[in-house]
């Protein structure tokens, strides 16, 4: 035992690795933690780049720069990337950042599959992009992949987009089978469920939806590869199958997915929100309560995407009353953290003004959903740019600004090295505003009438999709002005203290600035 | 064992069973679909025994027949509308054509709407409960023999059977070549 101990206690004088190899054998949660940001950070841009894509060719009427058909391959891939690439893996990279530290543990559960779980993400993201170069170019059929778009008119190259999904749904798997074990098992002694920090009680709860519905989306999936290779007939009618079954399976896993990629950023503005209030954050059991039930009520809310689909009265009012219902949890979060803020000692610093239009453009973006749940209304709305907007509000300002402002607030503590204010600012007021030109004309263009997913619009539209795609510029710009500040605070920068804001609660801000390479070892005691 | 082994089994477990649910989706799927009649599923050729007394009413029918994309045949029903009475049995005829020069197999796909009056279309013979071949040139009538029931709510004053043609012939070659 004692010669376990002491070989395991000899590794913390090597510290990491040198060269190339740290990053391809580390076990270390911090250096995936770390990989994974930057993996995110690439395909942001890469996913970006697509957006531009589509706004230049939406910039006036008629057919601009690319061709339809490349414009659907830019759209579907801008969706797949934005959600498998950018914004679930920078969730897991601050989980394994910030987890272990918050809860007192030395490390995550199982750090081997955690380096696996990582390098197989970017092998998916080369499959799926490499398509590109391939006969019939890459998926094309939207993020959605609906039957039979994406199975009889698909380009032959879906097969390489199959086995990419299931390789991120396994990376997504096994991330999740490691934070929850980790929150289960390695939680410093005296830290009780109700004693965790919020962003660790998000992502566990997270993790269990992606256990949930990553399986049924590999399902469908393969469904799907059986049906084009294999005779089956699961979503086509001449064999007996339904194509609007794949519908209902894919939005099983595709609403309970729309939680995953909002909740860890619930619980990123909480802490944001306490810290910079200098208040603990108000209704704490509340919260955690209301994460449950939003998460409970995932499961059973689906169909509010296919409302068009033909569904009788009786699924339509069960679908628009459970949906409504899912206003009330995150009502009660809404009404927390402004309950934080009142009467707090605010101070307005890059991460806490970013959380504070995470509050105001998210609640948006909810009250357009309240509007695409009134199911009569839905027909409407239904693929419009309102959806766009709609959904754009509480992925852009909701999930990226949320992780934005993570990253912001637990930077120093990565780096040892303040941000530049300045600029940190700068980059929020330009996101800001651009963020809002981008994407509010949409909800008008959307009631009148113009159709998602289009490469050409009717002219009486041409006015706010130019200031749309004007938004989409800046934005996009603004984001490399990101970039920058992060290069800047890692090579530079006021020394940051190991509190580093002022009344800071949590475990992670009693480690030194930046976080030494192995933290916790000997468990602290919460009180 | 392990606490952390114990957790970590039972998630894998849990992944399983969320894998084979994502398959069992299919068969619920299609069960809920009958038992409520959605999506026109007709419940199949029972003949179900009435009352001496029941009160037949007057209803109208009308056939629709549709080839789905790229399929070839010439597909049509003897009658489009039928005055019809519930509770009384009635026989439709229909014509299968295969214009094209090669021999070619075809499955039609029923659909009933309005929905909820799917589960009261009764079909005791229907061409579409096989698939049909065809060679060249080939001309073909079948019929289609059923009754209304006359449960049938009364808000239903017209129900329309859609017949769908589909061109299964490349995944008829494709199952002959593995069987």
């Amino acid at each position: 035992m004692s010669a376990v101990i002491d070989s395991h206690s000899d590794d913390h004088h090597h510290g990491p690795a040198k060269g190339i190899t740290r990053w391809l054998y580390t076990t270390n949660h911090k250096d995936i933690g770390t990989l994974y940001l930057w993996f995110s950070f690439l395909m942001l841009f890469l996913g970006g780049a697509m957006a531009m894509v589509i706004r230049a060719e939406l910039f006036e009427p008629g057919s601009q720069i690319v061709s339809p058909e490349f414009y659907n391959q830019m759209l579907t891939n801008h969706g797949l990337i934005m959600v498998f690439g950018a914004v679930m893996p920078a969730f897991v990279g601050l989980a394994n950042w910030i987890i272990p530290m918050q809860i007192g543990a030395p490390d995550m559960a199982l750090p081997r599959m955690n380096n696996l779980s990582f390098w197989i993400l970017p092998v998916a993201f080369g499959i799926l992009i490499s398509t590109f170069f391939m006969e019939g170019g890459g998926p094309n059929f939207g993020w959605t992949f609906y039957a039979p778009l994406s199975t009889t008119y698909a380009p032959p190259t879906v097969t390489f987009f199959i086995f990419a999904v299931h390789i991120m749904g396994a990376s997504s798997i096994m991330g999740s089978i490691n934070i929850i074990t980790t929150i289960l098992n390695m939680r410093a002694p005296g830290m009780t469920f109700m004693k965790m920090p919020l962003f660790t009680w998000t992502w566990l709860i997270t993790a269990y939806l992606l256990i949930a519905v990553m399986p049924v989306l590999a399902g469908a999936v393969t469904m799907m590869l059986m049906d084009i290779h294999f005779g089956t007939s699961f979503f086509n009618a001449a064999g007996g199958g339904d194509p609007v079954l794949f519908q209902h399976i894919f939005w099983f896993f595709g609403h309970p997915e729309v939680y995953i990629m909002i909740l860890p950023a619930f619980g990123i503005v909480s802490h944001i929100i306490e810290t910079f209030s200098r208040k603990p954050i108000f209704g704490y059991t509340s919260m955690v309560y209301a994460i449950a039930s939003i998460a409970i009520l995932s499961f059973i809310v689906w169909a509010h995407h296919m409302f068009t689909v033909g569904m009788p009265i009786a699924g339509e009012l069960f679908f628009m009353y459970t949906t409504m219902l899912i206003a009330i949890p995150t009502g009660v979060k809404v009404f927390n953290w402004l309950s934080t803020m009142f009467k707090g000692s605010i101070s307005f610093e890059t991460p806490m003004l970013f959380s504070i239009a995470f509050v105001a453009l998210f609640t948006i973006g909810g009250l357009s959903g309240l509007m695409l749940a009134i199911a009569p209304a839905d027909f409407q709305y239904h693929d419009t740019y309102f959806v766009v907007a709609h959904f754009h509000y509480v992925l852009v300002p909701g999930a990226i600004f949320g992780i934005i402002a993570g990253v912001y607030y637990w930077l120093p503590k990565w780096t040892g090295n303040m941000y530049d204010e300045v600029l940190g600012k700068t980059h929020f007021w330009m996101s800001f505003i651009s963020v809002n030109i981008t994407f509010f004309p949409m909800h008008f263009v959307g009631l009148a009438g113009m159709p998602r997913r289009i490469p050409d619009y009717a002219l009486q539209f041409a006015d706010f999709n130019m200031v749309i795609s004007i938004g989409a510029f800046i934005f996009g710009l603004t984001q490399l002005l990101f970039l920058f500040v992060i290069l800047k605070s890692i090579f530079a920068g006021k020394q940051a203290t190991t509190e580093v804001w002022e009344g800071a609660k949590g475990l992670e801000w009693t480690v030194a600035s930046p976080a030494p390479y192995h933290t916790f070892e000997t468990p602290p005691e919460v009180k | 064992m392990k606490a952390a082994t114990k957790t970590n089994l039972k998630l894998a477990s849990l992944v399983l069973g969320m894998f084979c649910f994502g398959f069992a989706l299919v068969p619920i799927y299609d069960v809920f679909c009958e038992i409520t009649g959605l999506n026109g599923k007709v419940s199949g050729p029972t003949i179900t025994e009435y009352d001496e007394n029941f009160n037949s009413r007057e209803i109208k029918i009308l056939f629709v027949t549709k080839n789905n994309e790229n399929m070839a045949w010439n597909f049509t029903s003897e009658k489009r509308i039928l005055d019809a009475e519930t509770g009384t049995a009635y026989t439709v005829d229909y014509t299968f054509e295969n214009p094209t020069d090669y021999p070619m197999v075809a499955q039609a796909i029923p659909s009933v709407s309005p929905g909820k009056g799917a589960q009261y279309f009764h079909k005791t013979e229907c061409f579409c409960f096989e698939e049909q071949l065809l060679q060249p040139g080939e001309k073909l009538t079948m019929p289609v023999r059923f009754i209304i029931d006359p449960d049938l709510p009364s808000d239903v004053p017209v129900l329309t059977l859609g017949y769908t043609l589909f061109d299964i012939t490349e995944s008829h070659i494709k199952l002959q070549a593995s069987n």
